[in-house]
């Protein structure tokens, strides 16, 4: 290590760590600050217990928790089960065109995906309509019923966001060699054998990747219920999933100690994933 | 018996065949899945309100009511909608600019110079990587509104700019693609660092600023949660005011007051054009893609 070069080191990081400051420490050390006071004053962990005490706070856990299992158990079958298959097709434009249509759908994010699906999912204009009736609903609102929600969120989410994990799981069968493959061939062994015994375990590492970015990801939930809320005059709460009720904490209620409170206990979990997967897994070995 | 003559003869038997057309039939369901509703929403923007809900989802109106449908959602509002994307597109290029302004040299840095604290800055650089981008959006709100910057465009297009994964590409573009024996081989001639990183690294740098613009003008454009929280009114970006046109939908809102009403296509069209930049890139850039989202765990 030289000094002359070192000190080019840190002029060449330091609009990236000023960013970094600005929008990732500090307004965490802020919602900290914010989640301990009320007006000023310590207040211990009372912020906490109030919003765990708010009759809304349970539900909205329960709502996450169960659209995360319906999400993570289908991106977890369909992704691998799809990637594997994608890969096995010999006939080359079949696979890039299968892996491209898979994929398209996640130019489409945020309120844009939501405004589709209402489509989608309102019978009357919907292209599967007769899906939709044959199921019993006549009516958007029939649809988006609040216990039909957590697998209209998983739809969506899978929607958008199957296809890359499907691009990156290919990615990985490829790296799997070729003489391995040959030679469970050789030994009698069948496409499922294959796939079960070593193109699975060879995919171990980017299915927990995908199962903890994924976990992380929905317990932040808010643009597809918040839009669904607006769309149906609150068929689907407001309150429906913890992002919308630290929304709410800010914007209707003006408290702004129990919003940093419940995004605190978000941004907790979102680090403890992120943290566990950096120093356990091992994906960003580079250094 | 060779390999060749194997495969030349085999015949499928009746579990193979079996197999063969459930897995033809699972692609088949899933690429119906994924494409119908895109294929639907190139077409709803092309009828009346009465074709959409009479004629059939695949159908092709005509191109007078998509014309139609285009007049009527810009002028709504008094032109909002193009407000609406100008604000998308000058928050998604102005933050696209910063970013590679400040993650190019970063990336660089970490790679291929050392210094005290590389290390820590990291692993905090991953660490906030993969933390979902909208848990970090109220504190950030919280922040910005002790600092009285709620509604300026500012507040959205700084955050914008930090955009930890463009640093994260970099790190690994110039970590794998370019060996510190070159930059020192240009010190040695008695370049300067400045003269190393502007005249050595950055030539190599071309497809990595491209990789990190693309996924940085992709995440800017379609965030809905930040935008939504810190700016209003006439500085709302599309992804914000397409919910809102919403509001003015009476399929949706039967008690839409507003003298004004969008109807079911036109919100259609706002829809597809809100996604479209996005869209034509994705299609033009599949390459990128792949490349970007296996750059964690390919070595290559």
């Amino acid at each position: 290590m030289n000094a002359g070069q070192s000190r080019y080191g840190y002029i060449f990081v330091s609009g990236y760590t000023l960013l970094l400051l600005a929008f990732g420490l500090l307004p965490t050390l802020y919602a900290i600050y914010l989640a301990f006071t009320r007006n000023g004053a310590f207040v211990g962990v009372d912020n906490f217990v109030r919003v765990f005490n708010d009759y809304r706070f349970l539900p909205a856990v329960a709502h996450v928790a169960l659209y995360i299992v319906y999400w993570l158990i289908s991106l977890i079958v369909f992704v691998v089960i799809l990637a594997i298959i994608v890969h096995a097709i010999r006939v080359r434009w079949l696979g890039n065109t299968a892996r491209f249509l898979f994929y398209i759908p996640g130019a489409i994010a945020g309120a844009s995906s939501v405004l589709l699906w209402l489509f989608v999912l309102d019978p009357t204009v919907s292209p599967v309509s007769g899906l939709l009736r044959s199921m019993g609903y006549e009516s958007l609102v029939n649809v988006v019923a609040v216990d039909n929600l957590p697998v209209v969120f998983t739809v969506i989410a899978f929607w958008a966001g199957a296809g890359g994990w499907i691009v990156i799981m290919y990615g990985a069968l490829n790296n799997i060699s070729s003489d391995i493959m040959e030679a469970a061939r050789i030994d009698g062994a069948g496409p499922i054998q294959t796939a079960w015994h070593i193109q699975l375990p060879m995919l171990k590492k980017w299915i927990s990747y995908m199962g903890i970015m994924s976990l992380a990801a929905g317990t932040q939930l808010f643009v597809e219920p918040k839009i669904l809320a607006q769309a149906t005059k609150n068929v689907v709460p407001e309150d429906y999933s913890l992002n919308q009720l630290a929304y709410l904490y800010a914007f209707r209620q003006n408290d702004f100690s129990g919003s940093a409170a419940i995004s605190l206990v978000l941004l907790v979990v979102a680090l403890g994933l992120s943290a566990v997967f950096i120093f356990r897994g091992r994906l960003f070995e580079h250094d | 018996m060779t390999d060749l003559a194997v495969r030349r003869r085999r015949v499928l038997t009746p579990g193979q065949w079996i197999g063969r057309a459930l897995v033809t039939i699972v692609l088949l369901v899933f690429a119906a899945f994924f494409i119908l509703p895109i294929i639907w929403l190139l077409l709803a923007p092309t009828k009346s309100n009465t074709q959409l809900l009479l004629e059939s989802p695949f159908s092709f109106g005509s191109f007078d009511q998509l014309a139609g449908n285009w007049n009527e959602l810009f002028a709504f509002g008094s032109g909002v909608f193009s407000t609406w994307i100008g604000n998308s597109a000058y928050y998604s290029f102005a933050a696209l600019a910063i970013t590679l302004l400040v993650s190019i040299p970063a990336g660089y840095a970490l790679a291929l110079i050392e210094f005290k604290g590389r290390r820590l800055l990291l692993v905090t650089t991953l660490i906030v990587m993969l933390i979902p981008n909208t848990a970090l959006v109220l504190p950030i709100f919280l922040e910005l509104s002790a600092a009285r910057l709620i509604g300026n465009p500012l507040a959205v297009i700084l955050p914008f700019s930090f955009f930890p994964f463009g640093v994260y590409l970099t790190y690994i573009y110039f970590s794998t693609a370019v060996s510190r024996d070159l930059l020192n081989a240009a010190r040695i001639d008695g370049a300067g660092e400045l003269r190393v990183f502007a005249q050595v690294a950055m030539p190599l740098a071309t497809p990595v600023i491209a990789l990190v613009g693309f996924f940085s003008f992709v995440s800017n454009w379609n965030n809905y949660f930040l935008p939504f929280l810190v700016v209003g009114g006439e500085k709302i970006p599309v992804q914000v005011g397409l919910a809102n046109l919403l509001a003015n939908v009476p399929a949706f809102n039967p008690t839409t007051v507003g003298s004004i009403v969008i109807q079911l296509p036109t919100l259609a069209l706002a829809t597809l054009l809100s996604v479209a930049p996005i869209l034509l890139i994705f299609l033009f850039a599949q390459r990128f893609l792949v490349e970007g989202m296996t750059a964690g765990g390919t070595k290559e």
